[in-house]
């Protein structure tokens, strides 16, 4: 480089070994849902009556509605990301206020479907819980364990997106040095996988 | 820096809107198999689909198709061993 174009503080950019290290970041969210589906599926081998009624009683049509909410979410965060490398800010933005609108729908959903269950009565020493048999008891814990780690994910997801699309408007974020949004593209899919298991393991097994 | 070849090539929009709708095929799969109450059917293609879909995300979405093979063996090889963990784990409970 020379003096001519360097600045008083160079802002050094390893390109490569930032997305590498959000790929290790992800490795270790994969082992931390990793370890809530092993305890899913051990259960459920142990008692497969109780969590095949459990899930009978989930709202299937709210799973299946989220799913399609963050499937299209992942289109446009993606999208969001080949718009920005060819230099498309207006498309990049609408992309990403569309993944935020999306993902607080997701939110909204969860909340409507967590209030039914609660009403029912089936909340931690809730009284419709406790007269369920063991299995249940353990499936409603791990389903609202796994869709609230999950959930709390999403809210994260929605504070890291708003940050990105401020950078995006304010050019922070260019079609040359794109590297964050990429990142949180990253992990805004991981999300979307997780949920693509939680689907079938809560909603769609019984 | 040279920017362009650093990046890899830029997935055009067609694709994603491809795995989307591809996507949304395979649940609309699941869904159906998984309510039409035929429990020999319905498992097995949990258990194919799923993983499927998740195939889709990480390696267009997540552009893994695109990466360094380190960085793909690394992703099958965290996979791996989670699936192996799962796997020893049912070894071990089917047998107790």
């Amino acid at each position: 480089m020379s003096t001519a174009t360097a600045h008083a503080h160079p802002v050094h950019k390893d390109y490569q070994g930032a997305k590498f290290g959000m790929w290790l970041f992800l490795f270790t969210e994969i082992l931390l849902f990793g370890g809530l589906f092993l305890l899913y599926s051990a259960y459920r081998a142990r008692y497969p009556f109780d969590f095949h009624n459990g899930g009978q009683h989930l709202d299937t049509f709210i799973g299946i509605a989220n799913t399609v909410i963050l499937l299209t979410s992942s289109l446009t965060v993606a999208v969001a990301i080949s718009a920005i490398r060819k230099g498309n800010k207006k498309l990049t933005l609408l992309c990403l206020g569309g993944t935020i609108a999306f993902a607080l729908l997701f939110l909204v959903n969860k909340y409507i479907e967590w209030s039914g269950e609660i009403r029912r009565g089936i909340y931690p020493n809730g009284p419709a819980l406790l007269k369920l048999p063991d299995g249940e008891k353990i499936f409603y814990g791990l389903y609202y364990s796994m869709t609230g780690l999950h959930g709390l994910h999403v809210l994260a997801g929605i504070i890291a997106l708003s940050i990105t699309l401020d950078f995006v408007r304010r050019e922070k974020i260019t079609s040359t040095d794109f590297n964050k949004l990429e990142n949180v593209g990253l992990y805004w899919h991981l999300v979307d996988i997780i949920w693509i298991f939680l689907l079938p393991l809560l909603y769609l097994a019984a | 820096m040279e920017q362009a070849e650093e990046h890899g090539h830029i997935v055009p929009y067609r694709t994603f809107v491809k795995v989307w709708l591809l996507l949304l095929f395979l649940t609309a799969v699941l869904v159906f198999v998984s309510t039409t109450y035929h429990e020999a059917l319905s498992v097995p293609a949990l258990l194919t689909l799923t993983p499927l879909k998740a195939g889709l995300v990480f390696f267009y979405f997540m552009h893994l198709k695109y990466e360094r093979p380190f960085l793909k063996t690394l992703v099958f090889m965290v996979l791996g061993v989670l699936t192996l963990f799962i796997g020893l784990t049912f070894l071990d409970l089917s047998y107790r």
